[in-house]
């Protein structure tokens, strides 16, 4: 059952893309790859304000992942609370998980020749703390929402 | 062993307070200090480990061998490099006088130690960028209230209502800032933007007037018409603080909301809509007086109508308006050391003519660009010498072909700083300073509603042969023989020395990264503000007697700007999020958000020009060209074209950064000297250039 999600609120967003970066240092990932992305529509005028919206995409963890099954060494696995994640010592870069997965999401790094995606920085959720992007966020537009079952 | 290090970031020049996480010596988190920002940090400020980790930046000093500019260096040891630099100065004060030396910086809270060096050499002429930036604001704000700009904070937190005339906030930003202003939207504020184009600022503003380029002072006087004609200013206030009131009142007769509306292409009802509102909202409203104004001919008083809306308001020393900043002393504590303050005064005129010749100018950093005529004409006295510390003025200042003929007078130029500046690049000597993670800096004071001691400590180790400038400029001082102006060997004394009187330690540091002088902010007396206010006559002045003195009006005609001729536009610049100016483009983790600008233009006009979204287009200026891909957009006034200033970087070193987008200010010929003659601050934005679709865009191919 998936325990997590990432929210943003847009009303917050300011787009500076610190997220990305601040993904990017933890994870200490190279010119390339980038798990998380800030994204917009084009500008239209909404009451004489030209207005956008950010949207914020990282991996969507999904119930069903389509990049686990394909995954030949067990590299990309699932765990119980739903974070989608890469055994870097078990990965060969042979990305099948990359054709496998319609977002894109997992990518290729050029430096350590393996797949890294979002798991949503898992060694800092184990140690009761937040997501890099979540932590960091400029502007605190970023949320990491725990799903409860409500009774 | 992971330790924490309390610090203060340096990628811009907010500084904002940081928390760097270090493990056998490298770092592995760096976040905004917890106890004041929650953690939050923007990009540049995290990709400050990518530039610890940067080698294309000078690695050890560095001594011109070939012409200037051409970029043949030898690297050489510090002691030959400040040899050489002594050797020089030494020969040049002989020649000349201390006087001919000058030294500039960025500004900001460190300037003690600057001004100590060249007060110490026995020169007045010490300068900033500021008049490529906020002089005219500060001037402003000096002309009002006798106090600069950073005497007040703003309680945005608490306002009502923000007015922002093209300050984008949310793009060239402050971390506590922008989250004050998103506090006061989520509590539902509301925030009117005025600009020639939409910003990522104007997306969150309630209300946004897209006005023709050069026209903010007509929109803030057709303001100034509507809230005094339906009576919906602070009468007690103005009837106590300020003076020559009825002169405003008859000078705004003219100016109408209906003439306002048609100088500015919007429409009269917005005008009156926005006065309703501000009504409703004060004095819980903030104009913002601007941040970087050096822009148009009447950007001066353009921000002093704003200043002169804030007394309207009456908005001074309450909850979510402008608040006196507060120091040490206003809460019983005792301020730093000063180096400076132990150095005699130089008796010496300034070469830039600022106190004597230009008397309602601030005297402090007095202005960078008049020392080039002082370069050029060897009046009131030649300048020989020019030491820019964290400073790079080809960026800075329009124009870069005229500084270097001003320049090449000079017979010593050294360029100190982390990375290579343009003006690095063209220097004599550059000193290589460690980058703010690789270095400690002394500790300064931050002024604000609850003041603070604010302290860069050092997390790593330097990667190359680089110093921190507390040491360089020692090492330059005991050269010099004003050694005993710098009296510490280490920074650890030199912090203890600045201490010293305020009773407080440097372990103090250790707990949240700052020192707090107060429990809780205080508020000044608003019945009781006599002698706060730092004007000749000690009021509010709409009739400014520095500005009398110097024979400039306080309330100025309203001159119409010049509409571009045919087929050209008027180039107006900006930041954005990810950068910090010029000195951050060639970082890696930055360089690959923004690789390079863009040209925005209107979509009418590049339909009549032929250009679409995407292509290459070429842009003239007085002979100077640019070549950049057009963004087409609707959401810019037609008269105008705007870039992200800091592109089109020529340091062959920078290698990601080389020739990436296109440089604004070296379009920005012939605007050296383009001084506003009552705020002292250039402008920029007087440039009109013509843009063409470039031949680049053909996409036939007959090689193989």
């Amino acid at each position: 059952m998936r325990k997590y999600t990432i929210f943003l609120d847009s009303k917050r967003c300011i787009g500076c893309h610190a997220c990305e970066i601040h993904c990017k240092t933890k994870n200490r990932l190279p010119v390339g790859p980038f798990l998380c992305e800030i994204s917009h529509k084009p500008l239209v005028s909404v009451k004489g304000v030209p207005k956008t919206m950010f949207h914020f995409r990282s991996c969507y963890h999904c119930e069903e992942p389509f990049c686990v099954p394909v995954c030949p060494t067990g590299a990309m696995q699932k765990r119980e609370d739903g974070i989608v994640f890469v055994d870097q010592v078990k990965c060969i870069g042979c990305m099948a998980c990359v054709g496998a997965c319609p977002w894109g999401i997992p990518q290729y790094n050029p430096e350590t020749g393996k797949v890294v995606k979002c798991d949503y920085c898992l060694d800092r959720v184990d140690q009761g703390l937040k997501p890099a992007c979540v932590t960091k966020c400029t502007t605190h537009a970023l949320k990491f929402v725990e799903f409860k079952e409500i009774q | 062993m992971k330790k924490t290090v309390w610090s203060m970031c340096g990628m811009c020049s907010v500084r904002c307070p940081i928390r760097v996480e270090v493990e056998d010596g490298e770092i592995t988190w760096i976040e905004g200090n917890p106890h004041i920002l929650k953690r939050a940090l923007c990009a540049k400020g995290a990709a400050g480990v990518a530039l610890v980790k940067d080698d294309e930046r000078p690695q050890q000093p560095l001594l011109r061998v070939g012409g200037r500019g051409a970029g043949r260096w030898d690297a050489v040891s510090w002691n030959t490099a400040l040899e050489y630099i002594t050797e020089k100065l030494t020969g040049i004060i002989q020649k000349h006088g201390a006087r001919s030396v000058m030294l500039s910086c960025r500004g900001g809270p460190f300037m003690d130690l600057f001004k100590t060096f060249i007060h110490g050499l026995g020169s007045p002429n010490f300068t900033n960028h500021d008049s490529g930036c906020g002089r005219n604001v500060h001037h402003a704000s000096k002309s009002v209230y006798g106090l600069g700009r950073k005497d007040f904070v703003y309680d945005i937190k608490n306002a009502r209502h923000l007015v922002l005339f093209g300050r984008n906030l949310f793009e060239a930003f402050r971390i506590a800032e922008a989250n004050q202003v998103l506090d006061m939207l989520d509590a539902g504020g509301r925030m009117t933007y005025v600009d020639v184009r939409q910003s990522t600022t104007g997306l969150k503003a309630t209300r946004f007037f897209m006005v023709r380029p050069g026209t903010d002072y007509a929109l803030a006087l057709g303001m100034i018409h509507a809230i005094i004609k339906k009576e919906y200013y602070d009468k007690a206030f103005i009837e106590k603080y300020v003076n020559d009131f009825d002169a405003l009142v008859s000078f705004i007769e003219p100016y109408t909301p209906e003439w306002a509306a048609k100088e500015c292409g919007i429409k009269p009802k917005g005008i009156h809509d926005f006065a309703e509102e501000v009504a409703m909202d004060r004095p819980r409203v903030i104009f913002h007086p601007g941040w970087m104004l050096a822009r148009y001919r009447d950007s001066f008083y353009s921000s002093r109508a704003l200043h002169i809306l804030n007394v309207l308001m009456g908005n001074i020393e309450v909850k979510g308006g402008q608040i006196f900043a507060k120091g040490p002393g206003d809460y019983g504590q005792k301020g730093l050391r000063s180096l400076d303050a132990q150095v005699p005064k130089p008796s010496e005129r300034r070469a830039d003519g600022v106190g004597w010749k230009y008397k309602h100018f601030d005297k402090g950093p007095g202005l960078f660009h008049l020392f080039y005529n002082a370069m050029l004409t060897g009046e009131p006295y030649p300048i020989k010498a020019l030491f820019c510390y964290r400073h790079d003025p080809f960026n800075n200042f329009p124009d870069p072909q005229a500084q270097k003929e001003a320049l090449d007078k000079c017979d010593l130029l050294v360029s100190i700083d982390t990375h290579y500046s343009e003006f690095g690049w063209y220097s004599d000597v550059i000193l290589p300073e460690s980058c703010y993670l690789e270095r400690e800096s002394m500790v300064a004071t931050q002024k604000g509603p609850s003041p603070r001691f604010i302290v860069r400590q050092r997390a790593v180790t330097p990667r190359f042969d680089t110093k921190p400038c507390w040491e360089i400029f020692k090492l330059l001082g005991d050269r010099m023989g004003i050694g005993k102006y710098f009296p510490y060997n280490s920074i650890e004394e030199l912090w203890r020395w600045q201490l010293e009187p305020t009773g407080h330690n440097i372990e103090e540091f250790n707990e949240k990264g700052f020192i707090s002088l107060a429990d809780k902010p205080i508020l000044f007396d608003r019945d009781n503000l006599e002698g706060r206010f730092k004007t000749p006559s000690g009021k509010i002045e709409i009739i400014s007697q520095v500005l009398t003195d110097a024979g400039l009006p306080s309330l100025k005609p309203y001159e119409s700007p010049h509409a571009p001729p045919k087929g050209q536009f008027r180039l107006v610049f900006g930041r954005s999020a990810v950068n910090a100016h010029g000195h951050t483009i060639n970082n890696p983790l930055l360089f690959e958000l923004l690789p390079e600008n863009t040209l925005w233009i209107n979509k009418r006009e590049a339909g009549k020009l032929g250009i679409q979204e995407g292509d290459w287009v070429e842009v003239f200026a007085n002979g100077a060209t640019g070549t950049i891909r057009a963004h087409v957009t609707e959401f810019i006034h037609p008269e105008a074209v705007y870039t992200i200033h800091g592109f089109g970087r020529q340091v062959p070193l920078q290698t990601r950064a080389y020739h990436a987008g296109m440089s604004d200010q070296k379009l920005q010929r012939g605007l050296l000297q383009e001084m506003d003659p009552a705020g002292g601050g250039l402008c920029l934005c007087e440039n009109f250039v013509t843009v063409h679709k470039s031949s680049r865009n053909l996409v036939r191919r007959v090689e193989l």
